[in-house]
């Protein structure tokens, strides 16, 4: 077991799955042809394009123009949000209003800041201890010139599943557009965007056991939206570029695989992942689940662990070979906590002290019984060098009994 | 266990080309010397210290306490606890070996230690975890400066001030210093950490030039 990877990071990437790999294959150098060209080989790029737009767009129960092909899911966020921007708001001056909330990516994030300096203004709104958005607070924040509305399906650190019938109901009553951030919902969640009702949706493949590289924009029909990219007017002038064929031929395998594996494996990730979260919450004091006790994606396992810094048990953790991230400072570039976590209203302490397990395709139950195995002594090991000694009392609501227990039943 | 599947895809990142920081790094936080395991430990070595120096919060995201044993001025022996990362662990092991090694080191010549000392003893430390061996030296000093105090060497006693640079906000070159630490480079990241400028825009050619001082005292 200490020479084998555990591999529990599946939120940050996950492995491509080999039927993935092998579908791709032929599209790298036999069936190399562009799309746009005028021969046979040319002619099969365009069929390769075509029925994965085809699959994906049956996934997504939309039409087939309603995908656009991106090179990564933080380029269809940008795409969404600037293109909305700029075209409702600099083209047609519909309004200049965009509404986010704080524990949203950075692709959304950064490219909301960008735009306030270009003079649109945002509101982002609070979330709840558990990561959850307030619906009133929505209602609240909507004014005239609200042409936007991003909100994300599911959280990438702590896995809260924000409720996006009843945000798409708010933006429809008010005819502002929706967009969501679907890049963690992909193995797990409904992507029906008749059921989400959103206008705009981002997707990728690196999180779907597909290839990295490449993500989709979908855009609901008679909507317009600004291009990012100019050039050869590929994607319906949305999106130029040559069409990187095999990319999205391995996308669209990677999500017709997710999609038929959805129910089984939210079943079957959802019981380690239990038996993870309370392994750990029984055998390590002082310890909590960060996010929604029930409405999160199954997949998700966020602990804080109090008087240690996330780094340091990471670097334990990988030693014996175990992968996983951390919400500390210390992992971040600009050295702040995890902006997930702190606007949940933990404080900086805890937030050091996060650790995400996220489980996969290939997570086994020995593999979750591993860790639980090793991380008490590695727990135990950082706290003795540790200076700190947080006050349990000071962190009650958190530490009761009652939120030691979780139930996994939403989903699909 | 042993029948464990292997990934198909992920090999074992243990080795050392891969990991994030360097062998020294690595031995002195895996291997930690000098540091005090629990409680227990800690009452014990209170009994025979003269010195401790405590810097840093969890809040932060590091904190170092540091003790210290002084025969005659020399530093005979240096016993820490550290919340932080690897670098945070690694930096206050490796100092507390570089003042007691050689029988000890003088107090006076251990108060010259900068952060580069120690990072050079480390054999490098990623730019943006410099400022993690900064609190090593910083916990040092006031150490040090106990052990001035329980000693009756009061004149020793090094306050080191800081200087009031945005005079409506209160914002000090202490401020800069740390933002510049913790990887602000730019005015505008400054501002970000530290609001600096945002009323008294007088002081802004100061920040600026104060920027460059600690980019290029750190970093250059």
């Amino acid at each position: 077991m200490e020479n084998k990877t555990v591999y529990l990071d599946n939120a940050a990437t996950t492995a491509v799955d080999p039927r993935v790999v092998e579908a791709m294959i032929p599209y790298f150098n036999e069936n190399y042809g562009n799309p746009g060209s005028m021969h046979s080989l040319g002619l099969g790029g365009q069929v390769a394009l075509d029925n994965s737009r085809e699959k994906i767009s049956s996934i997504l129960n939309c039409s087939t123009e309603e995908i656009l092909f991106t090179g990564s899911g933080t380029e269809s966020c940008n795409m969404a949000i600037k293109g909305v921007a700029h075209h409702l708001g600099k083209k047609l001056k519909k309004g200049n209003h965009i509404i986010t909330q704080k524990t949203e990516h950075h692709a959304v994030l950064e490219t909301c800041e960008f735009l306030e300096k270009e003079g649109f203004e945002v509101t982002y709104l609070d979330v709840d201890r558990f990561g959850m958005v307030n619906l009133d607070d929505l209602k609240n924040a909507i004014r005239e010139e609200t042409i936007l509305v991003s909100i994300m399906y599911a959280n990438n650190e702590i896995g809260t599943i924000q409720p996006l019938e009843e945000i798409s109901d708010i933006c429809r009553e008010n005819k502002i557009l929706f967009h969501t951030d679907a890049c963690q919902a992909g193995n797990y969640l409904d992507l029906d965007v008749e059921k989400i009702g959103c206008d705009l949706l981002s997707l990728n493949g690196s999180k779907i056991y597909g290839p990295k590289g490449v993500g989709l924009l979908y855009l609901r029909k008679g909507i317009m939206i600004t291009p990012l990219i100019h050039g050869g007017g590929q994607e319906r002038r949305l999106r130029s570029g040559t069409e990187n064929i095999p990319l999205i031929v391995g996308f669209a395998k990677a999500l017709e695989i997710a999609t038929a594996e959805k129910e089984g494996e939210t079943e079957r990730i959802g019981k380690l992942s239990k038996k993870l979260t309370e392994g750990i919450l029984s055998t390590i004091p002082k310890a909590f689940l960060n996010g929604h006790p029930e409405k999160r994606i199954v997949s998700n396992v966020n602990i804080s662990i109090l008087d240690v810094e996330g780094e340091a048990v990471l670097l334990y953790l990988d030693h014996r070979g175990v992968c996983a991230s951390t919400g500390s400072a210390c992992t971040s570039k600009t050295l702040d906590p995890s902006h997930v976590i702190l606007a949940t209203g933990l404080p900086y302490e805890a937030a050091h002290g996060s650790i995400r397990f996220s489980l996969g395709r290939n997570t086994t139950n020995e593999e979750i019984d591993y860790v639980l195995e090793i991380l008490p002594e590695i727990i135990k090991n950082v706290r003795g060098i540790s200076p700190v000694n947080l006050k349990a009392e000071d962190f009650k609501e958190y530490l009761s009994e009652a939120n030691k227990k979780i139930s996994l039943g939403v989903v699909a | 266990m042993s029948e464990m599947k292997t990934h198909i895809d992920v090999k074992a990142t243990v080795d050392s080309k891969n990991w994030f920081y360097n062998d020294t790094v690595k031995e002195h936080f895996f291997t930690p010397k000098n540091f005090l395991k629990d409680e227990k430990e800690v009452e014990e070595f209170e009994k025979v210290s003269n010195g401790v120096g405590q810097v840093g919060s969890p809040a932060c995201g590091d904190m170092m306490k540091l003790w210290i044993r002084v025969e005659d001025d020399v530093i005979k022996e240096c016993k820490w606890q550290t919340f932080g990362c690897a670098s945070a662990i690694g930096s206050t092991s490796m100092l507390s070996l570089m003042v007691t090694e050689n029988e000890g080191m003088k107090v006076d010549e251990a108060l010259k230690i900068t952060p580069q000392d120690i990072v050079k003893r480390l054999e490098g430390l990623p730019a943006r975890k410099f400022h993690c061996s900064v609190l090593g030296d910083k916990a040092l000093r006031g150490a040090i400066n106990d052990y001035f105090r329980q000693s009756g060497q009061d004149d020793k006693v090094i306050v080191e001030g800081a200087k009031i640079i945005d005079k409506i906000l209160k914002i000090t070159d202490k401020d800069i210093e740390e933002a510049v630490l913790e990887g602000a480079r730019t005015l505008e990241e400054v501002q970000k950490k530290t609001k600096i400028g945002a009323q008294d825009k007088s002081c802004i050619p100061e920040v600026e030039q104060l920027i460059r001082f600690y980019t290029e005292k750190y970093f250059g």
